[in-house]
């Protein structure tokens, strides 16, 4: 039982992070911020979604995913099909000349529901739906990719051509997709008004609830045999596979993850937010949401929520104040975390302030005492100070030996 | 295809191939640079399209410039604007090898986000210099107009300047790379940096001089596209990802390549567009060289290597 609570909060550091997101979350910012900015704040968490997703992707699995929009597009279209059809309802649509079908398709000539609308008409099948059709999609594509061995750059390079694919057609099938202005004016879910200002607090948390648990399914995956094998294969593919792994097929699976999660951020993003269109599909916001992850640092699963947070935040105070800087800073900001913290916020938080914290609870212990929670494990606090802070300082070096590893084509 | 005589036909199908040839060479155009960039040394510079846009506006300053102060010159001026973009883009290039790409030569992905960062700076600064609104050089008058072989087919000048230019530039490249003493370095550093380090090859300066020859060409395909579009600050970006497959689908590495994917992906897309929407014809032509790429990861043209 502890070992398996070790695992999935990721020891007491991971627990105190976790618990501290949670707070930050569930309490410190519905208390500061009213509705409207706490909605805000819940369609930033959206993209954290995103962010986990790359942080196991490209963190663990040295697969860059430039294309995440795709899938966070897509959770969010299946959810806003749904919801733009439970508001077209024969009776507030009965302007159009077809009504009880989407306004776009009746301004776009369109007299009956496509067949593959038909089934979001059902809420269960929605929410599978959700799920289902990014992660198939990203089934198809990284088998594809993986099985013949597209690695790195050029994996990156087709994903972001597949998001570009995705937006032409979104944006060129008006009639289907609602075109540029994407589904708009979605009201109810099942009849529940997701307008109003209560709606929007329980979609919050809701979205909380969610994220911490997409938190801990990327922890489980990390803590386990399966993570192991991941980093390895990503600091050296084919040893990984010289010993007999199938590589491909994890690849498949943490990519698989991903897609899943970015997807539920994308539903969860139209509900709160109440439209989705295709300027969260296409290149730029995929290469922002990697941005989120390399902020708060690709190899930590909460530091990529605070950058989903901080980098949101950050655009949101600039682009209203200096909307011209803030095009300087976000590409300062991107240089700047490549270049001078390649492991983000979470790496400046293991290689700066835990030696302080560890150092400031060594001189409190030495002053006698023991440290308020011991459990009675041998392995526990005092003997592991030197070997605990072996692994904080290798992380960056295997993670620099991970990243000179990837295929180079000379 | 009722409703058309057979010689209509032809005109259209000569029109329509010569199309496919004026985007062949903005394809060429645009991925020349990169393909040296990319292809020969292994650098994502998502900021490609950005050095396009710098010779586009050197450019375009060389003809406002050459209208207020000397306007006899306006009709040669664009010879020397082509220049100046190349220097332009060249000395950027530079010093951003110099700066930026240096450090990050061992972390392919990591130059992708670094130079993204790099392109939204430019962007910025070229709003924030020359205004959002797109602008457009003063063409001098030898290219404007068409050209008509048989009466019926309409062949723009400044497409057909573009062709040459591309042809130029390709030959100038070619000799840059396969016959030139400096090409043999460039190859030597880019295939075994180790072994032309120790046979006394400086390879920083290598890779800093053919990282702003990329740069440079890049401002060249700018200076070219002055005469068929606008320039605005983003306009570089928009052919980002179709330069990259174009130089991915010929296989990195092999400038042949480059040439042959250019080709078939500007065909394709112009034979499609004949027949449905222009965004349908992208989208299917896009798709196609993914679904090859996927069955052929290594692109048309693969320099073969051990991996």
């Amino acid at each position: 039982m502890q070992v398996a609570m070790d695992k999935l909060f990721g020891g007491r550091e991971g627990l105190v992070g976790l618990v501290i997101l949670a707070a930050v979350i569930f309490i410190i910012m519905p208390l500061t911020f009213d509705i409207f900015r706490l909605n805000l704040v819940g369609k930033y968490l959206t993209y954290a979604f995103v962010a986990i997703g790359l942080v196991l992707c490209w963190g663990y699995g040295g697969i860059l995913s430039l294309g995440q929009g795709i899938f966070f597009g897509l959770g969010g279209y299946c959810m806003a099909m749904f919801l733009k059809l439970e508001a077209s309802d024969p009776e507030s649509t009965k302007i159009q000349s077809t009504p009880g079908i989407p306004d776009f398709m009746d301004w776009n000539q369109l007299t009956s529901l496509p067949w593959f609308w038909e089934p979001f008409h059902s809420l269960s099948f929605s929410l599978v739906a959700v799920i289902a059709i990014p992660c198939i999609f990203a089934f198809i594509i990284s088998v594809a990719m993986f099985k013949r061995r597209v690695g790195g750059v050029y994996f990156a390079i087709i994903t972001q051509a597949i998001a570009l694919i995705l937006t032409i057609l979104i944006v060129g099938q008006q009639g289907y997709t609602g075109g540029i202005n994407g589904m708009t004016d979605l009201r109810t879910l099942k009849g529940w008004d997701i307008r109003t200002d209560e709606a929007k607090y329980i979609l919050y948390f809701f979205n909380g609830a969610l994220l911490i648990g997409c938190i801990l399914i990327g922890r489980l995956i990390i803590t386990s045999k399966l993570g192991r094998l991941l980093l390895a294969m990503r600091d050296r593919e084919d040893r990984v596979r010289f010993s007999g792994y199938d590589v491909s097929s994890f690849k498949v699976f943490v990519f698989c993850v991903g897609a899943m999660m970015s997807a539920i951020g994308g539903a969860m993003f139209t509900l709160q937010v109440g439209f989705m269109s295709p300027s969260f599909v296409g290149i730029v916001p995929s290469i922002e949401m990697v941005i989120f992850a390399a902020v708060g640092g690709r190899m930590s699963l909460i530091g990529a929520v605070y950058g989903a947070l901080i980098v949101n935040f950050a655009k949101t105070f600039f682009s209203e104040s200096f909307p011209a800087l803030w095009l300087f800073l976000m590409g300062g900001l991107f240089i700047a975390v490549v270049m001078l913290f390649p492991n983000g916020l979470a790496g400046i938080y293991t290689s700066y302030i835990r030696p302080r914290i560890e150092a400031w609870r060594q001189s409190k212990r030495g002053g006698g005492g023991l440290p308020p929670t011991v459990p009675a494990e041998p392995q526990a606090p005092v003997p592991p100070k030197p070997v605990e802070r072996a692994p904080a300082s290798a992380v960056p070096r295997s993670l620099a030996a991970g990243i000179q590893s990837e295929p180079s084509r000379s | 295809m009722d409703g058309y005589s057979a010689s209509e036909l032809l005109n259209i199908f000569a029109m329509q191939a010569f199309a496919g040839v004026s985007l062949f060479s903005v394809f060429v155009l645009m991925a020349l640079g990169l393909a040296i960039i990319f292809g020969q040394m292994g650098v994502i510079n998502m900021a490609h399209g950005e050095f396009l846009t710098i010779g586009a506006y050197s450019t375009v300053m060389m003809s406002i410039l050459a209208e207020k102060y000397m306007p006899e010159f306006l009709p040669y001026y664009f010879i020397f604007a082509v220049i100046a973009a190349f220097i332009v883009a060249f000395t950027i290039g530079y010093l951003v090898e110099f700066l930026m790409i240096r450090h990050l030569y061992r972390r392919p992905l990591d130059t992708l986000l670094a130079t993204w960062g790099l392109s939204l700076i430019m962007q910025q600064i070229f709003r924030s210099s020359f205004g959002a609104r797109e602008v457009s050089a003063t063409l001098p008058d030898w290219l404007m107009g068409s050209w008509q072989p048989v009466e019926g087919v309409d062949i723009p000048l400044n497409g057909l300047f573009v062709l040459g230019l591309t042809l130029l530039l390709s030959l100038a490249v070619f000799i840059f790379l396969f016959k030139s003493r400096w090409g043999l370095k460039v190859r030597a550093t880019t295939q075994n940096r180790l072994m032309a380090g120790a046979v006394g090859i400086s390879t920083p300066m290598v890779d800093r001089l053919t990282f702003a020859i990329g740069c440079g060409i890049a401002g060249v395909a700018g200076a070219a596209f002055t005469t068929i579009a606008s320039t605005g600050p983003t306009s570089g970006s928009l052919y980002i990802v179709d330069t990259f497959l174009v130089v991915v689908f010929g296989g990195a590495g092999s400038l042949l390549g480059t040439f042959a994917s250019a080709f078939t992906i500007a065909q394709a897309q112009s034979v499609m567009e004949f027949f449905m929407s222009g965004s349908m014809a992208k989208v299917l032509t896009l798709l196609t060289v993914i679904i090859i790429l996927m069955i052929r990861p290594e692109g048309l043209f693969s320099v073969k290597v051990r991996k």
